[in-house]
Parts: C-alpha cells; structure tokens; sequence
C-alpha cells in the first residue's frame, strides 16, 4: 500500500466522522450541557467555599470558573471518548467496525485513525465549550486557543486508546453506566479537574498521590497550561507517555472476537 | 481466483467448532456453502475474512497466503455480512465512498466507481438518498455493490437473504449469480435455505464443524444415492432442509 492509500484512507474516516455528528447533531448539542452546568452552576456554588491561591500557570487570582474551565475540557474528551470506544466495540458502530475491519490497511493504523477521527469531532465541542465559557468570563490568551490544540489530540487519543483498552478487556463494563461508574467518574474525581492538588495534598496524602498516578490529572495540566501559554514537560511528557503505552496496547490487544463485531455467538 | 483452505480447525475455548475443514474454490464459479444454523458457517467466514485469528491451518487466496500476506489477500476479497453493516443515517454514496476510502481509493475514484455499481444494481437514482429509506432488498444490493468496489475477485456473502421475503430472495441470488458468470467472480454464498441452490452448483456441506460434502451438486446426489439436494443434505445432517 502506497502513502495515498493511507491518506485517502485518513480522510474518509474523518469524513465518516464528521457526517456523523451533523446527523446527530442535537446529541451533540445536548453533550455540551454536562461541562456547561458544571462551568455556570456548580462552578457558582463552590466559588464561596473554595479558595483559589495563586498557582501556575495563572498569574493572578483567579475565579473558580477559569479554574475548572480545563478540567471541563478535559471532562468531554473524557465522556466522549469513553462512548466512542464503547460504541465502536459493542453497539451502534458494530456494522461501521466490520467495514473498517475489512480494509488492507494495518488494523493499528485503522484503529488509530478512527481514535483520532473521533477525538477530532470531540476538540470540535471542547472549542464549542470554550466560546461559551467567555460569557462567565474565562479569558484566556487569544493565542492560547491554539496552543492547547496539540494538548487536547493527545488527551483524546490517550482516553479514545484506554476505552478501546477496557471495552475490549473487561467484558463486564460493556454498558456506558459501568464505565461511567469505575472509570470516568473515578478518573474525573481523582484528578486536578475540579480542585488544585495541593489542597487535595491537605485533606488526604494517599489521595493526592493517586491523583498524581492518575494520567487524567496529566492530560488536565497539559491542557490548563498549554491554553494559558505556558509550558509544562511533566504533563506533556506523561501525557505522551501513557498515550503511546495505552495506543499500542489498545491496538495489539484488540481481537475483533473478544468484542461484538462478529456477533454475539458466532457460529 | 482460486481459494484454497487447509486443515482448518478452529475452537472458542474448549469448545471445538470447525475440525479439519479443506476445500478448494473454483475461480469464476459460484459455491453454496450449506450448513444448518450453528454449523460454523460463520466462523469459516470469519477466519476468511480476517475477523477471526486462525488457529490451526491456511487459507490461500491466488496462492497468497493469508497467514503470511494479509494485506495482499484482503484486497480481492469483498464481503456481504450477515447483519447489516450499513450506516444508516448516511446515504448510499457516503456508504460507498467510506469503504472506498477504507481501501485507499481517492474522492474521485470513489464517486466513478460506486456509480458504476449503483448502475449496475439500478440503485444509481437512489445514490443521494439516506440507506435507513431503503427496504430490506436494496440495502442487500446497495452492501453488494459496496463489496464489489474495489474490485475484488472472491464475493463472500454470509446469509445475504436473512430477513428477506421469498422473491428478494430469489432475485439477490439471481444476481449474484450472473455477476459470477459476466465478471469472472468467484462467489461463496453461505447459507441454510437449500432452495437457493441449484443442482449443478458447486456445493460444500457443513455440519457440526465438519465438511461432510463438497463437489458439485450432482455428485454429491450420486455419491449419498439420492436424487436431490434438499434429500442429501436431509441424510447427512439430519436436519430438515428449510
């Protein structure tokens, strides 16, 4: 197979992907819902109970809002990425896998381009997410709406990569409400989405170092700081990391008849 | 293109479903693969496809095995699966242009060459139009001209009539088989209706894993001592031909 081969290949699973999400366009809509309700509502409440000292990447004090801003950016590549995963191994992409599965290309580099197909339609909504957030005031560097791009595909790669992982592996989550329950809620909660982990560091040790282990904290950081222009190795390092751990192992684990693809009970 | 298999075993667990399974295809020529439900139709398919692993033995497709030349192989393959596999919410042209891309093609070749099967099954007027208004019949049509696409030489249809009333049935199967002569295509059509056969199809039993028949069907009436298909496939499987 010649590079066009991959690149026309690339493309149609982007198009795919696309033509996808304007038919569902109002599914989309209503998934922006989620991270807005945290940002005006939730957001609201907890600004009077929770301090925000000056911390990097911000230069000033800022309100609670900025402050979860990313960690809500992070929550819908996390949501979407999860129900991607899912839906590509169990339900409603089942026919669209198959297809997938038949083309010559190397099914790493299918699996890979379809992870990132999706993850690209996921960025779209985070800058949805991010327009919307300037009503409550979350200003960040106008430049820093680009610098985040690089952060936001690999956070969707990683978290597409360790859905793929788990709904391939773990035959008992195979419905959205398990997976919400052991893992995006505990990745959510367990990170430096919703709270600075120093203050995290003065309640409980122990669960300041699972958020630290926790790659979500990470891909968070990476996102928090690359939107506010500044540069942070750790978290694009781990990031980049477990992405590329995660990727290969979704990949060279993923056996069509561990999942539906073929069929409840082939025969 | 010549299919050959050899010695194909297959288990999930412990639970052995193809034993030892060996034929050959014969290029240009349509086969009936006849197996009762839970024969391993759909596993043999499945190890031809690719979306199953193979356990013990080869396929080789042209020569080219599968084992050792997956790339190669899965380009002269086009496949009908048992269930739908069509997005439907796209139209018929995103569809067929989705599985061009899968296999390398650009825009434009895609667009020629779907058009040129959508002709081809008079589905052409029905190209911009969402696959969910299609009944059952065209859907069929529309997953066959999507398998023709790229070209390939080996059709694989597994169950293509499942759902469908008796005389789409008969034209699907109709069809395919004048693609086979006009095309050059070599077809294995799986299924457990006996009347989609003819007498004088290459025909290969499948019951319980094992290839209990396989020759054209004439032989196979001579070699059981009977004088037709649905009355062989009755003896050897025991199963009443539907």
């Amino acid at each position: 197979m010649k590079p066009a081969h991959y690149w026309h290949c690339l493309i149609g699973i982007q198009t795919r992907e696309w033509l996808r999400f304007w038919q569902q366009r109002t599914r989309f809509a209503s998934a922006l819902v989620r991270p807005l309700l945290w940002l005006v509502v939730f957001a609201a409440g907890f600004r009077a109970v929770l301090g925000i000292s000056i911390i990097p990447p911000y230069e000033t004090y800022i309100t609670y809002e900025t402050y979860i801003a990313p960690g809500l950016c992070g929550m819908i590549i996390l949501f979407n990425s999860m129900q991607g995963a899912l839906s590509m191994v169990y339900d409603r992409e089942l026919g669209s896998m198959r297809v997938l599965l038949m083309s010559p290309l190397p099914r790493p580099f299918l699996l890979v381009t379809k992870l990132f197909a999706m993850g690209v339609v996921s960025i779209g909504q985070v800058y949805v997410f991010l327009l919307m957030a300037l009503l409550v005031d979350v200003e960040p560097p106008l430049w820093g709406y680009l610098a985040v791009l690089p952060a936001l595909i690999l956070s969707s790669l990683m978290l597409g990569a360790l859905g793929l992982l788990i709904a391939t592996w773990i035959k008992q989550l195979e419905n959205f409400a398990g997976v919400m329950n052991f893992v995006i809620f505990p990745m959510f909660f367990m990170s430096s989405a919703l709270y600075p982990l120093w203050r995290m560091n003065e309640a409980s040790p122990w669960l300041y170092w699972i958020c630290q282990f926790n790659p979500f904290t990470h891909a968070v950081e990476a996102i928090r700081f690359s939107l506010y222009l500044e540069w942070n190795p750790m978290a694009y390092g781990i990031t980049t990391a477990v992405t590329v751990v995660l990727a290969l192992l979704a990949t060279a684990g993923f056996r069509p008849q561990r999942t539906k693809i073929l069929g409840s009970k082939p025969t | 293109m010549t299919v050959e298999a050899g010695n194909l075993s297959f288990r999930y667990g412990d639970k052995p479903v193809l034993r030892e399974v060996s034929f050959a295809l014969t290029s240009g020529r349509f086969h009936a693969l006849l197996g009762p439900n839970g024969a391993g139709k759909s596993t043999l398919f499945g190890l031809l496809t690719r979306l199953l692993a193979l356990q013990q033995g080869d396929i080789r497709l042209a020569g080219q095995s599968l084992r050792k030349q997956p790339a190669e192989a899965m380009r002269k393959i086009g496949v009908v699966f048992q269930q739908n596999a069509l997005d439907l919410d796209l139209t018929v042209r995103q569809n067929l242009q989705y599985h061009a891309a899968l296999h390398g093609l650009s825009r434009r070749e895609a667009r020629e060459r779907g058009d040129r099967e959508l002709a081809r099954f008079s589905l052409l007027e029905r190209a911009n139009d969402a696959v969910r208004t299609l009944n059952g019949g065209h859907r069929r049509r529309v997953e066959i001209a999507r398998a023709l696409l790229h070209n390939p030489s080996l059709l694989l249809l597994d169950e293509p009539t499942v759902g469908l009333d008796v005389a789409s049935r008969k034209a699907l199967n109709d069809h395919v088989r004048t693609l086979c002569e006009s095309e050059g295509l070599t077809v294995l059509w799986a299924t457990h209706l006996i009347e989609e056969v003819r007498q004088d199809d290459r025909v290969l039993i499948l019951h319980q894993g094992q290839l209990l028949a396989n020759g054209d069907g004439h032989s196979i009436c001579e070699a059981e001592g009977t004088s037709t298909l649905a009355e062989t496939f009755h003896s050897l499987t025991g199963a009443g031909a539907s």
